[in-house]
């Protein structure tokens, strides 16, 4: 079956004022979008038509002649992923277990926020800031472009996409401000700690 | 010390923490932001004003401010031209090669476009170049806008001159660029480059980098090209065209 795009988990301008619809409807209804035809243009008539998107990212990652797949794919996977990520009303702070976990990790809450924020800022070019969790430990990372954890055998619990077109229509340059406010503003806490949960 | 009123005595203190700054203050003259060579609006309606002010003000400032700021940390590196800064990119800290990359393909952005219609055409030499290597304009026209539509996440397009005296299209992630020793780049003069990053159309343009890239080859500055052809051909030249000199006086 081919890959589809999945819907929004809300509408459009449900993260207002912090990401636009406009931002919102360019990301998902045509980066999105674009990620998952291009995928679906490369692996037909290939060993690789009808395999999960885990399964061809993992089966194509460090191939170099492969990297068109890996890229749309993984993008496919990313953004996926960061829309659950969000929702409207998110931010704060977690609690109970991912709570827990963070603090014994990281030391603190904060720290955990300071780490997050550096990678996002740091991230040059293209690319994403994640919390992971590797082995048994929680680890705040950062990968170019459209890398990801599965790729390095790590488990995606938060992402943050910080390529520039998830925020420059509402944020230009100003990456850190965007930063900021997905941490204060949109965060979907309960999203991370059922992927905790379930890790 | 003791017959020194207490006032005076911090005086002197003051005076030497200010001696002790001076001393810990860069040898290394400051890089500085050139100016757009048109205002901010003269690209459009290819390229807003917006866009160009955002892009000249913030992005590239930035990186100059960056890069200043990382040099001045490192003495060992005081007093090389960019170029040779660019020229050791391998042996760079990411910030390093990351903000003079930036600074250096910014500036040769700016001035390798021109209102359009204001930008001539390529000289004869370059054409004849341009069809030995392309076949024609048109070929030249295709390859690097193929170059610029694939390059994945952020980066450049490229038309270099290479050592050999032919030319290429070649693309660049991020912030890297054909000066730059570094694996995978083929290395070459650099005549014309195009940003893809998407700060330098999202506003404009969006998820449509392919309507961008059509649409900025009205802008390309032939006389700015031609220009850094024949400098980077003659042997009085270091093969290099020096586009953001230090502050003046300030070169070793
Ligand atoms: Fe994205
Ligand atoms: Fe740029």
């Amino acid at each position: 079956m081919a890959h589809t795009l999945p819907a929004l988990p809300y509408e459009l301008d449900a993260l207002e004022p912090h990401i636009s619809r406009q931002t919102l409807e360019f990301h998902h209804g045509k980066h999105h979008n674009a990620y998952v035809t291009n995928l679906n243009n490369l692996v037909a008539g290939t060993e690789l038509e009808g395999k999960s998107l885990e399964d061809t990212i993992t089966s194509v990652a460090g191939d170099a002649g492969k990297a068109g797949v890996f890229n749309n794919a993984a993008q496919v996977w990313n953004h996926s992923f960061y829309w659950q990520c969000m929702k409207p009303g998110g931010g704060g702070q977690p609690g109970g277990a991912l709570a827990e976990k963070i603090n014994a990790d990281f030391g603190s809450f904060e720290a955990f926020v300071e780490q997050f924020k550096t990678a996002g800022a740091t991230q040059f070019g293209s690319g994403w800031a994640w919390l992971v969790l590797d082995g048994d430990t929680l680890k705040v990372t950062k990968t170019g472009n459209a890398d990801l954890p599965l790729a390095h055998g790590q488990k995606a619990l938060l992402t943050m996409d910080v390529w520039e077109h998830a925020y420059y229509l509402d944020y230009q340059n100003r990456r850190p401000d965007y930063i900021t406010t997905f941490l204060e503003k949109l965060v979907n806490w309960d999203f991370v700690a059922a992927n905790l949960a379930a890790a | 010390m003791s017959f020194l009123i207490p006032a005076l005595r911090r005086l002197l203190m003051l005076g030497w923490l200010v001696l002790l700054l001076v001393a810990a203050a860069p040898a290394q003259a400051a890089f500085e932001l050139p100016p757009l060579p048109y205002p901010f609006d003269a690209l459009e309606p290819v390229i807003d004003a917006r866009t160009m002010e955002i892009h000249h003000d913030r992005h590239h400032a930035g990186y100059v401010a960056q890069l200043n700021a990382a040099l001045s940390e490192r003495d060992d590196l005081a007093g090389l031209s960019l170029e040779q800064l660019l020229a050791r990119a391998r042996r760079l800290p990411d910030a390093m090669r990351n903000n003079a990359g930036g600074y250096w393909n910014h500036s040769q952005f700016w001035s390798a476009m021109a209102p359009a219609g204001d930008g001539g055409a390529p000289s004869e030499e370059l054409e004849a170049a341009i069809d030995a290597a392309f076949g024609s304009a048109q070929g030249l026209q295709e390859r690097f806008s193929q170059a610029a539509a694939a390059r994945f996440g952020s980066g450049w397009a490229w038309l270099i001159l290479r050592p050999d005296g032919t030319l290429a299209v070649t693309s660049t992630a991020n912030q890297d660029n054909p000066l730059m020793n570094l694996p995978g780049i083929e290395r070459g003069t650099p005549l014309l480059g195009l940003d893809v990053w998407e700060h330098a159309y999202y506003l404009s343009y969006q998820n449509r980098r392919a309507d961008y890239i059509t649409a900025w080859w009205s802008l390309v500055n032939w006389d700015q090209v031609n220009q850094r052809y024949a400098e980077a051909l003659s042997p009085a030249s270091a093969g290099q065209p020096t586009l953001s000199p230090r502050t003046p006086g300030a070169e070793p």
